[in-house]
């Protein structure tokens, strides 16, 4: 336990600096100029001109070494200062909460869905083995999961908020912006995690200690609470862990098509407007978060598997 | 035994376990369904939940309360106001200045403000708090830097602008977005604005960037109660969005569609689709100094080689949008109207390179001193049809013989490449109608020899950048139209730009909306002229 804690702190401290070091380095190797991009960013294509890109130089000192820069960004990154953006001018922190708090939240209701739709379908098809049901869900998992997240998005509002007019296309405010992002996202999620939780519990159900319960006499309801639930957890807690990959690839995408002020959409626009600041503060909170939920599923399967306890 | 074991005789398949299930669905069905009720209540099965709310969408992000950079927004959404306004025809109107003159040989303009005019948070705007912030807008980048001001102050109630030589355009910089007049109040001690305590029928209610801004009406405003009380600004940054937001009745308002949902839109019948012409140009930027192009044989080649009613019918999607010259009929002063109608000869064209000494190839690429016809053509994406447009300029001009290599990359690498001389062609869309008066933009684009980030490259003619010099100073209005066509005339003769087409905005808009009426200058979204139906 208290080894999973301090491996995860010292990955957490490689990531900050490493994403943070990357990220400069790669902004940096870009070929065009920083001071005319933030420019760009800052007052619109209209407005971008030799001038506009000459005061942003002087303004935030572009003018200085690149090692300058980066020892100045590594000795605020110690004492926890993130700085402010280049285009705004706002505290990254400030911004990086404020988007972070979108795209969590638009996370876990849609890792939330995609646990509703997975496991029960997951669990149904494992005990009816190459039943309707399950050649259907294998299809739909299949469509779903070659379709790119927006063209899911794309239908989802064609359905419900062209056709039934239930929810809204785009916007964020209430729960009902919240629907039909959250549900695209737990489409695509469900559709790859439904599958590993029906070969999970189909292993366990074909497995010698499982066939080994019933024949003791214990009824269906005992061996599967018993024998079943747990074994069939631990590769799909370790596969959800894999998921958050896809979640913030579908986040990026998802938060531009229904206009959502998440991190992923922020750091996209910071990247186009060269905003390192703001890009090493995106990536920074999004590497940090990483860490700290890999974290939380491995203490999850810790307790999950007795046998990770014994060593 | 773990795993491996297996059985001595067969066992029945395993059975879904009933007892723990049954539970589990019915409260999986329990969340679902009330999800689903909350949600659709919430609607109230309805497209846009507030009826009392104008909802706008249009893709333009802002990230501060900056005027320099984010102006518009306060500016469209009627927060913010300028000194001065346009009419749809570019004419300076009045607005928070009611009156002005200018004496000591066109260098000093006294402002008369109006009178009773209070900021959003209650204090009164005197001309001690407009030359403030007109101070803080000339220390940014923007349209009023450019002009060659001397000193802004407050003198007897009064706000003065002196200048170092006459310049006739001060009044129309006046109007554009980056001078709003805000509060001292807005301000923190940096200069940097703070807060958006401004003087117009709305004031900010919510403020949420890069994506909402909520307005609601200013008890206060010197102009009376608007007949709609609130309305709210949405990002949209997909245009497949924007136009579904229109359709479902989300916004009442959406502005820039592109041409590929305007076939959607027309068929709805709550929507209505209105095109205007604004004062923007798609226009090809020339590096004249370049050997292949310095000839204006050469460039007007290229012009001719251009098929602009096909791009006109089948990009812009706007018959009649084909551009014959840079700036478009509603600025008039700057519109040779006895000009021709742009039309494609590609005979001519090639007639006009084999003047020049190019010749065929086997290729098909034209050749001359064994060297290629081929040039890197830049574009950006912030327009979506500017890339669209740059592959028919290529495939049109592959036809002629020359090879275009188009290049999508950031709109600043425009004025970028320009300074450092490597931009070859490249595809812009530029707006003359920064400022109501487009002499500043064509100006900055063609007074100096080197040109204008936007404008002219290596092209100097010294009749126009006489003109332009003088122009600035020219009080007679028959006297600058006169030179101002001369300009016009020369640039649409020598193509220093090689224009293509006008620009025409399409807007959507919800039945519920009265009076709506669309601003060429993009300043105003006249929301406090429109009402909503209930």
């Amino acid at each position: 336990m208290r080894k999973i804690f301090w491996n995860r702190l010292l990955q957490a401290a490689l990531v900050a600096w490493g994403v943070g070091t990357l990220t400069f380095v790669m902004m940096r190797s870009l070929p065009g100029d920083m001071a005319y991009r933030i420019a760009a960013g800052r007052y619109g294509y209209d407005n971008v001109t030799a001038a506009a890109a000459e005061s942003v130089r002087t303004e935030l000192g572009l003018d200085q070494p690149a090692v300058v820069q980066y020892f100045n960004w590594l000795g605020d990154l110690l004492t926890f200062r993130l700085g402010h953006t280049m285009v705004s001018g706002a505290p990254v922190i400030g911004e990086v909460q404020h988007q972070l708090g979108h795209s969590a939240l638009l996370a876990f209701v849609a890792l939330f869905f995609s646990i509703l739709i997975a496991l029960p379908l997951g669990i149904f098809t494992a005990f009816r083995q190459g039943g309707w049901l399950d050649r259907g869900t294998l299809f739909v998992s299949s469509l779903l999961r070659s379709l790119p997240v927006f063209v899911v998005g794309l239908v989802l509002i064609l359905l419900f908020a062209l056709e039934l007019r239930w929810f809204p296309v785009a916007g964020f405010g209430s729960v009902r912006h919240l629907v039909l992002p959250a549900l695209a996202l737990a489409l695509t999620l469900a559709a790859v995690s439904s599958r590993v939780v029906h070969e999970s519990t189909y292993q366990v159900l074909q497995s010698g200690y499982y066939q080994f319960a019933r024949l003791k006499g214990l009824d269906n309801t005992a061996v599967f609470m018993r024998h079943g639930l747990r074994n069939m957890l631990v590769p799909v807690v370790a596969f959800m862990g894999v998921q958050l990959i896809t979640l913030i690839e579908g986040i990026v995408m998802l938060e531009s098509l229904f206009s959502w002020p998440g991190i992923g959409h922020g750091l996209a626009h910071a990247i186009f407007a060269r905003d390192i600041p703001m890009i090493q503060g995106a990536a920074l909170v999004m590497g940090l978060a990483f860490v700290v939920l890999n974290a939380l599923i491995d203490l999850v399967c810790y307790s999950l598997d007795p046998r990770s306890q014994l060593t | 035994m773990q795993g491996t074991c297996k059985t001595p005789f067969a066992l029945s398949p395993p059975v879904l376990p009933s007892a723990p299930i049954r539970p589990v669905l019915l409260l999986y069905a329990a969340l679902v369904v009330t999800s689903l009720v909350a949600g659709v209540a919430s609607s109230g099965v309805q497209g846009n939940p507030d009826k009392d709310v104008l909802s706008i969408s249009a893709p333009f992000e802002f990230t501060s309360h900056d005027p320099a950079k984010d102006g518009y927004i306060y500016s469209r959404m009627q927060v913010a106001e300028t000194l001065t306004q346009a009419n749809t025809q570019g004419e300076v109107q009045p607005l928070l200045a009611t009156e002005w003159h200018v004496d000591n040989g066109h260098k000093t303009w006294t402002l008369t403000l109006r009178d009773g005019v209070t900021f959003h948070d209650g204090s009164p705007m005197d001309a001690v708090a407009v030359a403030n912030s007109l101070n803080i807008a000339f220390a940014k980048p923007g349209p009023l830097q450019k002009a060659p001001i001397v000193g802004i102050s407050a003198e007897g109630g009064k706000v003065v602008i002196k200048l170092e030589k006459p310049y006739s355009p001060l009044l129309a910089t006046l109007a554009h977005y980056s001078t709003v007049i805000l509060a001292p109040t807005a301000y923190d001690e940096a200069q940097q604005a703070i807060a958006i305590q401004a003087t117009g029928p709305y004031q900010v209610e919510e403020f949420a960037p890069p994506h909402k801004l909520r307005v609601r009406q200013f008890a206060g405003y010197w102009g009376g109660r608007p007949g709609i009380v609130a309305a709210e600004y949405l990002t949209g940054h997909r245009a497949e969005s924007r136009a579904l937001q229109a359709k479902s009745g989300q916004a009442d308002i959406v502005y820039t569609l592109d041409p590929a949902s305007l076939n959607l839109l027309e068929r709805e019948s709550t929507v209505t689709v209105h095109s205007d012409h604004i004062p923007r140009t798609i226009l090809v930027k020339v590096n004249s100094g370049h050997p292949f192009l310095k000839d204006v044989k050469a460039r007007q080649a290229l012009s001719l080689a251009i098929d602009r009613t096909g791009i006109s019918n089948s990009i812009i999607r706007v018959p009649g949008s084909e551009a014959n010259q840079l700036v478009p009929s509603a600025l008039a002063d700057w519109h040779v109207k006895a000009l021709p109608p742009a039309s494609q000869n590609r005979e001519k064209a090639k007639q006009l390179l084999m003047e020049l000494g190019w010749q065929d190839s086997e290729s098909g690429t034209l050749v001359r001193d064994s060297q290629p016809f081929e040039l890197t053509l830049i574009t950006y994406a912030d327009r979506p049809e500017l890339t669209v447009v740059a592959t028919a300029l290529q495939a049109q001009w592959q036809e002629l013989g020359v090879k275009v290599n188009v290049s999508v990359g950031n709109s600043s690498d425009i004025p970028r490449m320009h300074q450092d001389g490597s931009l070859e062609l490249a595809l812009i869309a530029r707006n003359f109608g920064l400022i109501p008066d487009p002499l500043a933009v064509i100006q900055a684009d063609f007074a100096d020899a080197k040109g204008g980030d936007w404008g002219g490259m290596n092209w100097d003619n010294a009749e126009v950048r006489e003109l332009l010099t003088r122009l600035p100073e020219e009080t007679d209005p028959a006297a600058y139209r006169q030179a101002s066509q001369r300009v016009a005339g020369i640039l649409a003769e020598s193509l220093p730009l090689i224009p293509v087409t006008f620009y025409t905005q399409q807007t959507a808009v919800n039945q519920r909306v009265k009076n709506f009426r669309f601003d060429p200058f993009e300043r105003s979204y006249f929301i406090s002229e429109m009402e909503l139906a209930q």
